[in-house]
This record gives C-alpha cells, sequence and structure tokens, in this order.
C-alpha cells in the first residue's frame, strides 16, 4: 500500500503527513506539486500549510497545479484521496468536493485541540472508527468555515457525507458544525482538524492515528 | 489586437456572513464614526490584456472571474471598467 503526499509551495504539514502514515505501516511517497503522475499510490494526500501563500483564497492557486489533474483523475477512478486543512480548501477549489472554507467567524487564526464526533465510518480514512466516536484533534487555520448552500448541505446529510463534526466547541462558525466532508462516492474525504498530528502520545492524542490505517484500501477492503 | 485594461470587483454575497466587513464596521463606530451601516469587504483586481474589442475583453474577463477570480459557492463579481490603454 503506497501513499503519495503532495507537496506544494507552501505546504507545512507534509512531513507530519508523511510521518503519520509511514507509522501506520504505509510505503510513503512525496509528490511535487509540478508531478503529472502519483508515482504509482494507492492513496494521495494533500498536505495542511498555505500553499501558494494563500493568494487570491486558500486553494485557489494550487487546484491549478499540474499534479491535480493526476488526483482528479484518480478521484475519478475511485481511488482515495484525504484533504487536510489547506489539502481540503483546495479539494473544494478544485470541485472534487462541494462548497468552500470561508474566514473564521471570529476573524482568528484558531489552534487548538477540539472534539470532533465520527458521522460516518463509510469511507476509507474512517472505516476503523465508529459512528459517533469522539476524537480529540488539533485545529490551525484561519479559514475553516465550512459554507454551502442549503441544497448542498442537505445533500450531504441525506448521502451520509458529513464525515466528521464539531462537538460542543465550533471553533469556526462552519455551516451545521462540519469538520469534514466526503465525495458522493466516498472516496474523497476533506476535513479541517489535523489527524496527523494526533498519532503520538507525546503530542497529546493519538486519536487521529486510524485515519492512516489504510492497509486494506489497495485490495479494496 | 489592442491594449486593454480591465478592473473587476469581487464582492461576499448578499446574506452570507462577512466577519471581514463586520470587523470594520465595528471598527469604525469605535474610532467614533456614526451612521454606519453595514460595512462589507471584497476585492478589486485591475488586468491588464490584448484584445480585439472591448466586448472581448469583457467576455474573457467574465470567464477568468468564473474560472478563478471569484469563487463561485460565496462571492460575486462585477466587471467595473474597461478602459484601452496600456
Amino acid at each position: 500500500m503506497k501513499i503519495a503526499v503532495v507537496r506544494f509551495p507552501g505546504s507545512n504539514c507534509d512531513a507530519d503527513a508523511y510521518h503519520a502514515a509511514r507509522a501506520a505501516g504505509a510505503d510513503v511517497t512525496y509528490v511535487w506539486h509540478r508531478s503529472t503522475d502519483l508515482e504509482g499510490a494507492d492513496v494521495v494526500v494533500l498536505p495542511g500549510g498555505f500553499s501558494y501563500g494563500d493568494y487570491l483564497r486558500p486553494g485557489a492557486i494550487a487546484r491549478f497545479s499540474p499534479v491535480m489533474r493526476a488526483v482528479a483523475e484518480h478521484a475519478r477512478s475511485g481511488g482515495p484521496v484525504l484533504g487536510i486543512c489547506n489539502g481540503f480548501q483546495i479539494l473544494c477549489e478544485a470541485q472534487l468536493l462541494p462548497g468552500t472554507l470561508a474566514r473564521n467567524f471570529g476573524l482568528s487564526f484558531v489552534c487548538r485541540p477540539v472534539t470532533v464526533r465520527v458521522e460516518s465510518d463509510a469511507t476509507p480514512f474512517t472505516a476503523r472508527y465508529r459512528v459517533g466516536q469522539e476524537l480529540r484533534l488539533p485545529v490551525a487555520h484561519g479559514d475553516g468555515r465550512y459554507v454551502a448552500d442549503d441544497a448542498t448541505l442537505d445533500r450531504l446529510e441525506r448521502g451520509g457525507r458529513v464525515v466528521f463534526r464539531y462537538a460542543g466547541d465550533n471553533p469556526n462558525g462552519a455551516m451545521r458544525d462540519i469538520a469534514g466532508i466526503a465525495s458522493e462516492e466516498r472516496n474523497v474525504v476533506g476535513m479541517m482538524p489535523h489527524p496527523e498530528r494526533a498519532v503520538e502520545t507525546l503530542l497529546g492524542s493519538t486519536d487521529g492515528a486510524a485515519v492512516f490505517a489504510l492497509a486494506g484500501v489497495a485490495a479494496g477492503v | 489586437m489592442r491594449r486593454y485594461r480591465g478592473r473587476v470587483r469581487v464582492m461576499p454575497r448578499a446574506g452570507l456572513l462577512d466577519p471581514q466587513g463586520h470587523a470594520v464596521e465595528q471598527a469604525l463606530g469605535a474610532l467614533g464614526f456614526t451612521g454606519v451601516g453595514r460595512v462589507r469587504v471584497g476585492r478589486t483586481l485591475e488586468i491588464a490584456l490584448e484584445a480585439d474589442s472591448e466586448q472581448e475583453v469583457r467576455e474573457r474577463l467574465r470567464e477568468m472571474c468564473e474560472r478563478l477570480v471569484a469563487n463561485p459557492v460565496t462571492e460575486d463579481f462585477t466587471i467595473d471598467a474597461v478602459e484601452a490603454g496600456p
């Protein structure tokens, strides 16, 4: 099982994602954003950071990086894709996920652990959790307020595509407390909290580790 | 081909929360400006381009806004001006 961690200029959680995937037993490779292929990876991770300095809007420029064509192709053919924080913003800008991440309600950059509830175990990245399970994961973002029109929100809810929800403390004003969503086929997942920063007891939580435990994914389990 | 300069304005969609606008509104009140109503913060872009006609410029600016400059989920755009010139 091979995981590609895509690096954009301005990515800064790439090493953390690499570490988390490696710790979960995967073969991990970095893929530069200028690359036009994913080096045969089974799973793609778009890590957090500030690709292109968040110029224009977070993710707006990164979505046109050459690698995104390969990521979209991988997603279309059912391959798992996980976007964390800036990676989530890029997936929305690329229209691989609906809606967008707007400026936080309180305008401040929020950087603290929050509690998120697992709302769906029917994605490759949450298959090892149970619905209703509460995870302690850090958030670190200025633009994390999930926004979409009512029809889109209802479609997400009805389709079981809300994957994570803030439990109690909504740090950014996200609509319906949404912290993470999935694509219609559930193979593309975007989330604002950082599971890769919660994979070691030393870091205060290991609740994020199971996101990267993807051993069965390549075999289609 | 002629040189043109286009100016496009991107604003948060009416009805959507605009925390930046709200913060500026509060700050203006704190400074003693009275009677200030709703403030909204957007952005203006000046784009220089070559084209055969003003109509072509407008069409291309619209496409740029739809594909990159504005976020269709949260923002509306207006082409404010198209001028000939360097």
